[in-house]
């Protein structure tokens, strides 16, 4: 189809306009990009005085490393783990909130504010509640003979970090859950209901399978989030511990890099993670802009 | 197969302060398509809904068969639904659309496939049972809806606008093919339309809905050549029905007037009664100025200015008669086609 389109003399002005964005985007992600880049091929002395180049040797270290590979895993269960319960929690929430009538917004509006709240603040309020000497949780959990400890056992530390990480997602998932439950047309559950299906059948023969572009779109987002911004939380919580039971791959780039103080290994890390990024990414376009077909 | 009886259905809906069905009571015989048609929000739909068991009832019985079925869930009614925006499936194939209520059921495979396939071949629907809905034409998804319902057999259909979303010509082939059907399968009917057109062409009864009220029941003929009530009279046919003042009438007639209640004093006449010669049975004259003349076809449409009344008269004249706008003649109306009313509680006095 033809469009109309207005041309305007190409002169300084457009890459005037164009130039505060280019600016951010190349000093802010272009070249901290390519200096990860550049120091992942590179080793420096304990202090900075002397730099080789070492070629792929971060890299090759990095996958022969039992640490790294344990991060590995720990991260894709980590992640895993907060995208299930976010999302599922959200789902369920929708649905709830989707039922009422007049007090919708009202929960709406609650629901949503979470999100507002920073990683850091999320994860001292976390910290508090799960404090294993003052917090109000393992109180409640010793009573139902639990002995709660995310100091000592990895289990537990792994259950904190994921409810950590989850509870903010949940708000963010729960928009688009709601949402997309509201745009589910009314006569199909009431054909639904005629076609005799219960109530629980009709979510999920009808309801569920039209919320899978939304479903997946957020899965997406959910797992980049879980990998790639919970840094605050594992920061203010477990600092990755006990016995790096929580050390996720980004906690793990800051704490061989600032640390450690070991840039080049930290650098090939953080290239790792660059390259997961991009597949995601790439996922997410292919398959979101195309939309899950039904 | 079955009859549905309602007495004295009632709907107030939570907060609003009148009920938006006041106490409807109607009997459909089993076999028969009953149409509901009225004016929108007048609440046909939501009698209709009341019956699939969308809407809880307020008040009254509704009997399916010879069950109460007031407090039963719309899948234990036994009646499939036709939704005007067809509610089909997005995601599932044409033929798990028609399945799906069976599978609910528990039907075995092998009865299923049987009831899809012939509901398939009757709608002639055979060729897009692989494809989705968004594949589909308007008039297709049409019959998938219609296919959804018969492959029930279900003791009755509901219809809810089905046709309104269609076009014209479409609308026309669909209301046949919906009476075929209906007549085919013998299966009680209850069909909401704001179509006066719809209704009187497929109804076996026709019932008038205004402001959550029965105004009249009946066959089409009898409703459309005898209204009960104003609201009838002017809702029903197309162009609708002149409202004349009986005095005024009685002023032009020089006595050819037919005999009337002393409460008439409001006159109905159809725009097809209003006739440009005087015809050989007893009429009654009118004097008039041809404000305008709308051919249409086969037929045409004269506004006509009568002195005093604010408002034109429309007659409907076969032909097109070459008349002159701004020329003055004479109408003459059959006294057999005379509609007498009373203004007053709106009802037909003889």
């Amino acid at each position: 189809m033809q469009t109309k389109r207005s041309t305007f003399p190409a002169g300084w002005l457009p890459y005037a306009l164009v130039a505060p964005q280019l600016v951010i985007t190349l000093i802010f992600f272009i070249w901290p990009a390519g200096q990860a880049l550049v120091q992942s091929v590179q080793r420096q002395d304990p202090f900075g005085f002397r730099t080789t180049f070492v070629g792929l040797d971060n890299f090759s270290r990095l996958f022969a490393d039992p640490l790294y590979m344990n991060a590995l895993s720990v991260t894709f269960v980590f992640a895993v783990g907060t995208t299930l319960l976010s999302m599922s929690v959200a789902l369920l929430f929708a649905v709830m909130v989707n039922k009422l009538i007049r007090s919708r917004d009202g929960y709406t509006t609650l629901l949503v504010w979470p999100y507002a709240v920073a990683p850091a603040i999320a994860g001292v309020l976390w910290w508090f509640i799960f404090n294993p000497t003052i917090g109000i949780l393992p109180y409640i959990l010793d009573m139902l003979g639990y002995d709660w400890n995310h100091r000592t056992s990895s289990t537990d530390a792994m259950i904190l970090v994921i409810i950590a990480a989850a509870w903010k997602q949940i708000s963010y998932n729960f928009i688009f859950f709601l949402a997309g439950l509201q745009s589910v047309p009314h006569s199909l559950i009431e054909a639904a209901a005629i076609d005799g299906a219960s109530p629980m059948k009709r979510f999920w023969t009808i309801v569920f399978p039209l919320l899978s572009p939304i479903t997946f779109f957020l899965m997406v987002i959910n797992i980049v989030y879980a990998m790639f911004d919970t840094f605050g939380i594992i920061h203010a919580t477990t600092q990755g511990g006990p016995a790096q039971a929580t050390n996720i791959l980004v906690f793990k780039v800051y704490m061989d890099g600032f640390i450690g103080q070991n840039i080049g290994y930290a650098a090939a890390q953080s290239v790792v993670l660059m390259a997961i990024v991009i597949v995601l990414t790439v996922i997410q376009f292919r398959y979101i802009e195309r939309k899950v077909q039904y | 197969m079955a009859t549905i009886t309602m007495d004295t259905l009632e709907k107030t809906y939570p907060g609003a302060a009148e009920p938006a069905v006041k106490g409807i009571s109607l009997d459909i015989a089993d076999g028969e398509l009953i149409v509901l048609v009225g004016p929108s929000g007048c609440g046909k739909s939501t009698l209709l809904r009341m019956v699939a068991g969308l809407e809880t009832i307020t008040s009254g019985t509704l009997r399916i068969g010879e069950r109460v079925v007031n407090r039963l869930e719309p899948a234990d009614r036994d009646i499939a639904m036709v939704f005007q925006n067809y509610a089909l499936y997005p995601h599932m194939t044409v033929y798990n659309n028609l399945a799906y209520g069976l599978k609910n059921r528990r039907f075995p495979k092998a009865e299923i496939e049987r009831r899809v396939q012939e509901a398939a071949r009757i709608l002639e629907i055979d060729a897009f049972l692989g494809r989705k809905p968004r594949q589909l034409s308007g008039g297709q998804r049409q019959r998938v809806a219609m296919g959804r319902a018969i492959v029930r057999e279900p003791a009755a259909f509901l219809f809810d606008e089905p046709l309104s979303n269609l076009d014209a010509k479409l609308r026309v082939q669909m209301r046949v093919e919906i009476r075929r059907l209906q007549r085919r399968l013998r299966t009680t009917s209850l069909y909401v339309t704001h179509d006066q057109l719809e209704a009187l062409t497929l109804a076996d009864r026709l019932v008038v809905l205004n402001a959550g009220q029965v105004e009249q029941i009946g066959t089409p003929s009898v409703v459309y050549d005898r209204p009960e009530t104003l609201f009838v009279a002017t809702f029903i046919g197309s162009p609708s029905m002149n409202l004349v003042p009986t005095d005024f009438v009685r002023s032009h007639a020089n006595g050819h007037m037919p005999p009337l209640s002393d409460r008439a004093d409001i006159i109905g006449i159809r725009p097809d009664s209003l006739l440009l010669a005087e015809p050989p049975e007893p009429a009654t004259p009118l004097p008039a100025t041809l404000e305008l003349f709308e051919p249409a076809g086969d037929v045409s449409h004269l506004y006509l200015r009568l002195e005093t009344l604010p408002e034109p008269l429309t007659a409907r004249v076969q032909g097109r008669p070459s008349l002159e706008e701004g020329a003055p003649l004479t109408l003459w109306v059959r006294h057999g086609e005379f509609h007498p009313f009373e203004k007053e509680t709106g009802r037909r006095v003889e």
